[in-house]
C-alpha cells in the first residue's frame, strides 16, 4: 500500500487497457460559472430517481409543500426520498414519462410552483464531532441522497459499511465529453466537498483518501488542491485524460493498479468510490441541513445559444431548461434531446422529462455536430473484424464476439464472453469503422438476459410453491384418512368393549344381509346365471369410489331397518319370535321387529303400491346400477358370512331382506343423496345418543330436504322420517351395521372377489331355491 | 521362472489398476441428471395443464416417454426448441389448438365482486390466492405463474388475466442508440 502511495506521490499511476480521445467540448461550457436559475412554473418529481424502490408518499394532491419538505418516506433500505425543490401546492399526482431510454411513464408528483421559495424549518450543525456515524447515517439517507455520478446507487448504503477500507476513492475524473458539471462544481465549491470528504472521512476511516481528476480541468484542480492543503490523508491524483477513466473499476485500476475482478465489488478489496457531486451533497445535508433538491447540470450542444452550467431543481422540465440556455430548434420538427454524454446517454422520447438526481447533462447537439443522432442508424454496415473494438475496450472484451452472439441471441455465449462485465462506455461503438451500435446490441442483451434470470428465478419459485402444495393437499387427505380410521377404530373399541358378542353379532347380522340381498338380486333379476354375472362384472371394476358410494347406501339401508316392507306378514313376524339362536341377535331382532310391526300397522297399504311401482321400474338403467352396487355390497358380506355362522337363516335375516328389496328401486340419484343424508344421521345418532332431541333436529331436517327431491318415491321419505321412531339402541345398531358394511367393501380385494362371486351365486341359488 | 515374475508382476499391476479404476468410479461418480429433471428445468413451471397433464413435472414425464414436445404454450417456440436440442429431435412448430397470445400475464380478482367463494383457491397451482370462506380475495401477483386455472371455476366471473404492464424494470431497450461522431 505504500508502494502505492509512493507513486502516487510521485504523480506515477497505472493504466487501463484500451480507452479512447473522443472530442472534448468541454469548452463549450467550463469557463462560464453555474447559473442560478429562475423558478419554473411547474416541477415534475418522479418518486424514484436512483436504483432500487420507491418510498412511500406522505402527501395529497392539493397539500401546500414547503422546500425541503420529504414528499416520499423511506420504508425499505433500497430506498431514498424525494424532497420538495421549492415551496407550493400539489396539483396532481400521476404516472407522466421519465427520464428513461424507454419513454415509459412513472408515478410523477407535479408540483405548482408559488415563488415564496419558503423553506421548512432547518437545524444547521455546526459541529460534525458532535454527531454519531449512525446520526449521520440517517441524515444521509432522510435527505434523499444516492450516487450523483453514475447508476444512482443509494449512497447511505455505500457508506454504511463495515469492513476496513483502504482506500476512499473521490471520484472527479468527469471523462464524458461535453460534460463539465462536476468541474465549475469542484471550482466553486471546493470547500463543501473538502467538508464532504472530511465526513466520509468520519464514517469509513479509509487509510487514503484519492482525489481522482483528469488533468482537463487544471482550475478545479488548483482549487481542490488549496482546499485540501494540510490535510495529509487526502491526495489529489491528476491522472490523463482517457475515456473512459471515470468508470469506477477504471479508476481503481488507474490510481490503485488493483483490477477488480469480474462479478465483484470494489469493496472487498477494500476500496470505496464516491462522486463529487455526492460529496457535495453529503456535506449539505449533514452541515446546513439541506436535502437534495437541486444538482448541477450541464446544459450543452451547438443548437445553444448560451450553453451553460446550471443549478436546476430536481423534477425541471427539460424544456425549461432548454428556453433558459437559449434552444434554437434549427427550423426542424424534431431536434434530438440527449440526456447524460454524447457516449453514453440516451435521446429523450419528450422534453418534458424532468431532471433528476443522476442527470448531469443535458445535450442538444446541432445537425452539423451530431448528424447520425437526427438520421437513426442507417448507417450500420457489416463488421468488418479489423479487431479496433477489442483494442479500446476497458474491460477487455471481444465486442466483436459480443456483438455476434448478441445478434444471434446465444445468452450463453455472451455470458462466457462476460458481457455483464460490459461498461456501456461506448468505447467500441465510438472506433468501430462499420458505424455498428454496439452498445445498442448489448443493452438489449442485457436487458433479455436479465429478464430470462428473472424468468428462471420465478419458474424456481413456482415450481418450489407448485410442489409444496402438492405435498400439502397429500398431507391433509393422510390426516383425514387417518382421522376416519381412528374414528372408526374408536367405535369398533366402544362396541367391542360394550358388548364382547358384539363382533359375532356384526359378522352374523352382516351375512345374514348379504344372504338376503344375494336372494333379492336373484329375485329381481333374471333367473340366468347370465344376467347375474353382468353386473357382477361391473362390480369388478369398480373403483374405490363407487365402493364407498355403495358404503353410504348400506348406511342408508341401515337406516331402512326400521321399514317395514308390504311382503312382512305375520308368517315372518312369527318366525322372528322363535328364533333365539344368539341373545344379541335376538336382541337386534327383536327391536327391528318392533319397528317393523309398528310400521307395517301404520303404513301397509302405501307401501303395497309402492312396491308394485318399484318393481316395475327394476328395469331401468338406473336400478341395474343399483343392483350392481348391491351385488358389490352382497359379495362382500358373503365372504364375511363364510367366516361366520352358516345357519343363521334367522328371521332378522329376513327381515333386513326385505327391507333390502325396496333398494333398488331407488334411482341412482336418489341413493346418492339418501346415502349422504343416511351418513350424516348415523353419525350424528352414534355420537349423541343421550342427545335425542338434538338427533330428531337433525333428522327432521334431512328429511325435509329430501322429501320434495323424491316425489314419488315416498318409501325412502317415510323410511326417513322412521328414523326418527329409532330409539338411541337401533341407532347406534344401525351405525355399527353400516360400519361393518362399508368396512367389508373397503377391504374387498380381487383375489378375494373371485371367491365371493362363487359363494354370491351359491347363496342367490340358495335363495332362489 | 523370468516368466513366472512376468505374469505376476502384471497380474499385480492389472490388479492394482483395477481397484483404482473400480475406486474411482465409485469416489467420482456423477449423478447424471435423469431426463425427466432435465426437461422439467426447460419448462416454464406455469403448471397451467394447457399441455393437458397436470403441471410441468407430469408432462416432462410424458415427453420423457415419447409424448409431442410442442404442447406446451406457455414455453412456446423457444421452450420447444430447448426440449428438442436436448432430446435430439427435430424441432415443431407449436400445437395448433394453443392460442397465439403468450403475452406474461398475471390474474387480478375484481374485489368488489368476489363472493369469498373459495373455488379459485383450490384451483390455483401454485398457492398465489390470499383469502377465506366469505372474505373477499385477492392475487399474490408476484406468486401468479398466469395459468388461467382461477378464472373458470369463479361463480361470478370476477377474475380476469391482466397482461403484464411494461415498466422501465422490465423494459427491453428497443430504440435507436446516439452515435458519437468527430466533428471539426
Ligand atoms: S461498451 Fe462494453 S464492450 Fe464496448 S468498449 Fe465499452 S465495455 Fe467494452
Ligand atoms: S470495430 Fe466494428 S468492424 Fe471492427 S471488429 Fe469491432 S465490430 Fe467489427
Ligand atoms: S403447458 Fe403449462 S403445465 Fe404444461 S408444461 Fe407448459 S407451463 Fe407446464
Ligand atoms: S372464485 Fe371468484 S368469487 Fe369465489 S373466491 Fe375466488 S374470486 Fe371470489
Amino acid at each position: 500500500m505504500e508502494s502505492i502511495i509512493n507513486r502516487i506521490n510521485q504523480q506515477k499511476f497505472w493504466s487501463f487497457h484500451g480507452g479512447v480521445h473522443p472530442p472534448e467540448q468541454k469548452t463549450l461550457t467550463n469557463q462560464k460559472p453555474i447559473k442560478p436559475l429562475s423558478l419554473p412554473e411547474q416541477l415534475i418529481i418522479p418518486l424514484q430517481q436512483h436504483i432500487g424502490r420507491q418510498g412511500d408518499l406522505l402527501v395529497q394532491v392539493g397539500d401546500h409543500v414547503l422546500k425541503g419538505q420529504p414528499l416520499t418516506k423511506s420504508t425499505n433500505p433500497m430506498a431514498v426520498p424525494v424532497h420538495a425543490p421549492t415551496s407550493g401546492t400539489i396539483t396532481a399526482i400521476k404516472h407522466s414519462v421519465i427520464a428513461h431510454p424507454s419513454g415509459l411513464s412513472e408515478l410523477c408528483i407535479f408540483l405548482n410552483v408559488d415563488h415564496q421559495d419558503t423553506w421548512v424549518e432547518r437545524t444547521p450543525c455546526n459541529d460534525v464531532a458532535t454527531l454519531t456515524n449512525q446520526e449521520i447515517v440517517k441524515k444521509i439517507a432522510d435527505a434523499g441522497i444516492s450516487g450523483m455520478g453514475g447508476a444512482g446507487f443509494p449512497t447511505h448504503i455505500k457508506v454504511d459499511t463495515k469492513p476496513d477500507i483502504n482506500f476512499l476513492i473521490i471520484n472527479a475524473a468527469e471523462c464524458e465529453p461535453y460534460i463539465t458539471a462536476d468541474d465549475l462544481l469542484m471550482c466553486e465549491h471546493s470547500e463543501s466537498i473538502v467538508d464532504g470528504i472530511k465526513i466520509l472521512n468520519k464514517l469509513l476511516n479509509p487509510a487514503f483518501i484519492l482525489i481522482g481528476i483528469e488533468d482537463n480541468k487544471p482550475k478545479a484542480i488548483e482549487a481542490l488542491k488549496k482546499a485540501t492543503a494540510g490535510i495529509e490523508k487526502i491526495h489529489v491524483c491528476v491522472v490523463p485524460t482517457e475515456y473512459p477513466a471515470g468508470g469506477e473499476k477504471q479508476l481503481i485500476q488507474i490510481l490503485t493498479g488493483k483490477e477488480i475482478k469480474s462479478g465483484t465489488l470494489p469493496i472487498k478489496e477494500g476500496i470505496i468510490m464516491q462522486n463529487v457531486a455526492t460529496c457535495y451533497a453529503i456535506s449539505e445535508a449533514i452541515l446546513h441541513d439541506t436535502p437534495l433538491i437541486q444538482r448541477v447540470v450541464t446544459v450543452t450542444g451547438q443548437a445553444l445559444e448560451k450553453p451553460q452550467n446550471v443549478w436546476a431543481l430536481l423534477g425541471t422540465p427539460v424544456h425549461y431548461l432548454l428556453s433558459q440556455c437559449g434552444f434554437d430548434n434549427q427550423g426542424m420538427e424534431k431536434t434530438p434531446v440527449i440526456m447524460g454524454g454524447p457516449m453514453m446517454g440516451f435521446s429523450l422520447p419528450t422534453d418534458t422529462v424532468p431532471v433528476i438526481k443522476t442527470t448531469n447533462c443535458i445535450l442538444a447537439p446541432s445537425y452539423k455536430e451530431m448528424p447520425s443522432a437526427f438520421e437513426g442508424n442507417s448507417a450500420e454496415v457489416e463488421c468488418i473484424r479489423c479487431g479496433q473494438c477489442a483494442d479500446v475496450c476497458p474491460t477487455n472484451l471481444l465486442p466483436q464476439e459480443l456483438q455476434w452472439s448478441a445478434k444471434a441471441k446465444d445468452y450463453p455465449q455472451l455470458n462466457k464472453l462476460n458481457l455483464s462485465d460490459c461498461i456501456d462506455c461506448g468505447a467500441c461503438a465510438y472506433v468501430c469503422p462499420s458505424h455498428i451500435p454496439l452498445v445498442q446490441y448489448y443493452r438489449i442483451a442485457k436487458a433479455e438476459i436479465r429478464q430470462q434470470q428473472q424468468q428462471e428465478l420465478k419458474a424456481e419459485k413456482a415450481k418450489a410453491r407448485f410442489e409444496a402444495r402438492k405435498q400439502r393437499l397429500e398431507k391433509e387427505k393422510r390426516a383425514r384418512e387417518l382421522k376416519h380410521k381412528k374414528a372408526a377404530e374408536a367405535r369398533k373399541a366402544a362396541m367391542n368393549k360394550a358388548t364382547p358378542e358384539a363382533t359375532e353379532a356384526k359378522s352374523a347380522v352382516a351375512a345374514a344381509l348379504a344372504r338376503v340381498k344375494a336372494k333379492k338380486a336373484a329375485n329381481q333379476k333374471s333367473p340366468s346365471s347370465s344376467a347375474i354375472s353382468a353386473p357382477v362384472e361391473t362390480t369388478e371394476n369398480q373403483d374405490n369410489k363407487k365402493a364407498q358410494v355403495a358404503a353410504a347406501i348400506a348406511r342408508a339401508k341401515a337406516k331402512k331397518q326400521a321399514k317395514p316392507a308390504p311382503e312382512i306378514d305375520a308368517k315372518e313376524n312369527a318366525k322372528v319370535e322363535p328364533s333365539n339362536t344368539d341373545s344379541k341377535k335376538a336382541k337386534i331382532a327383536a327391536a327391528v321387529a318392533k319397528a317393523k310391526a309398528k310400521k307395517s300397522q301404520e303404513k301397509a297399504p302405501i307401501q303395497g303400491q309402492e312396491q308394485n311401482q318399484e318393481q316395475t321400474d327394476s328395469l331401468s338403467l338406473a336400478d341395474k346400477k343399483a343392483n350392481a352396487i348391491a351385488k358389490a355390497k352382497a359379495k362382500a358380506l358373503a365372504k364375511k358370512q363364510a367366516s361366520s355362522n352358516n345357519d343363521s337363516s334367522t328371521a332378522s335375516d329376513l327381515t333386513i331382506a326385505s327391507t333390502a328389496e325396496s333398494e333398488p328401486a331407488i334411482d341412482e340419484k336418489d341413493a346418492k343423496k339418501a346415502a349422504v343424508i343416511a351418513k350424516a344421521k348415523a353419525k350424528a345418532l352414534a355420537k349423541k345418543n343421550k342427545e335425542s332431541n338434538t338427533d330428531n333436529k337433525v333428522s327432521e331436517k334431512n328429511t325435509v330436504n329430501v322429501e320434495p327431491r323424491k316425489v314419488q318415491n315416498t318409501s325412502e321419505t317415510s323410511t326417513i322420517n322412521d328414523t326418527n321412531n329409532i330409539s338411541d339402541k337401533d341407532a347406534k345398531k344401525a351405525a355399527i351395521i353400516a360400519k361393518a358394511k362399508a368396512k367389508a367393501l373397503a377391504k374387498k380385494k380381487l383375489a378375494t372377489q373371485s371367491v365371493s362371486e362363487e359363494k354370491t351365486m351359491h347363496e342367490q341359488e340358495k335363495g332362489a331355491k | 521362472m523370468t516368466l513366472l515374475i512376468a505374469i505376476l508382476v502384471f497380474g499385480l499391476i492389472a490388479a492394482l489398476f483395477g481397484a483404482l479404476l473400480g475406486y474411482a468410479s465409485i469416489r467420482f461418480k456423477v449423478d447424471a441428471d435423469p431426463i425427466v429433471e432435465q426437461i422439467d428445468a426447460i419448462l416454464p413451471q406455469t403448471q397451467c395443464g394447457q399441455c393437458g397433464y397436470p403441471g410441468c413435472k407430469p408432462y416432462a414425464q410424458a415427453v420423457a416417454d415419447g409424448e409431442a414436445i410442442n404442447k406446451c404454450a406457455p414455453g412456446g417456440e423457444d421452450t420447444i426448441k430447448k426440449i428438442a436440442d436436448l432430446m435430439g429431435v427435430e424441432a415443431e412448430p407449436l400445437d395448433e389448438s394453443h392460442e397465439k397470445d403468450n403475452r406474461p400475464k398475471v390474474a387480478f380478482i375484481i374485489e368488489e365482486d368476489c363472493i369469498g367463494c373459495t373455488k379459485c383457491i383450490q384451483a390455483c397451482p401454485v398457492d398465489a390466492i390470499l383469502g377465506a370462506a366469505k372474505q373477499m380475495h385477492t392475487i399474490i401477483a408476484d406468486e401468479c405463474t398466469g395459468c388461467d386455472l382461477c378464472v373458470a371455476p369463479c361463480p361470478v366471473d370476477c377474475i380476469e388475466m391482466r397482461v403484464v404492464p411494461e415498466t422501465t424494470q422490465n423494459w427491453l431497450w428497443d430504440l435507436n442508440s446516439i452515435p458519437v461522431q468527430q466533428i471539426d
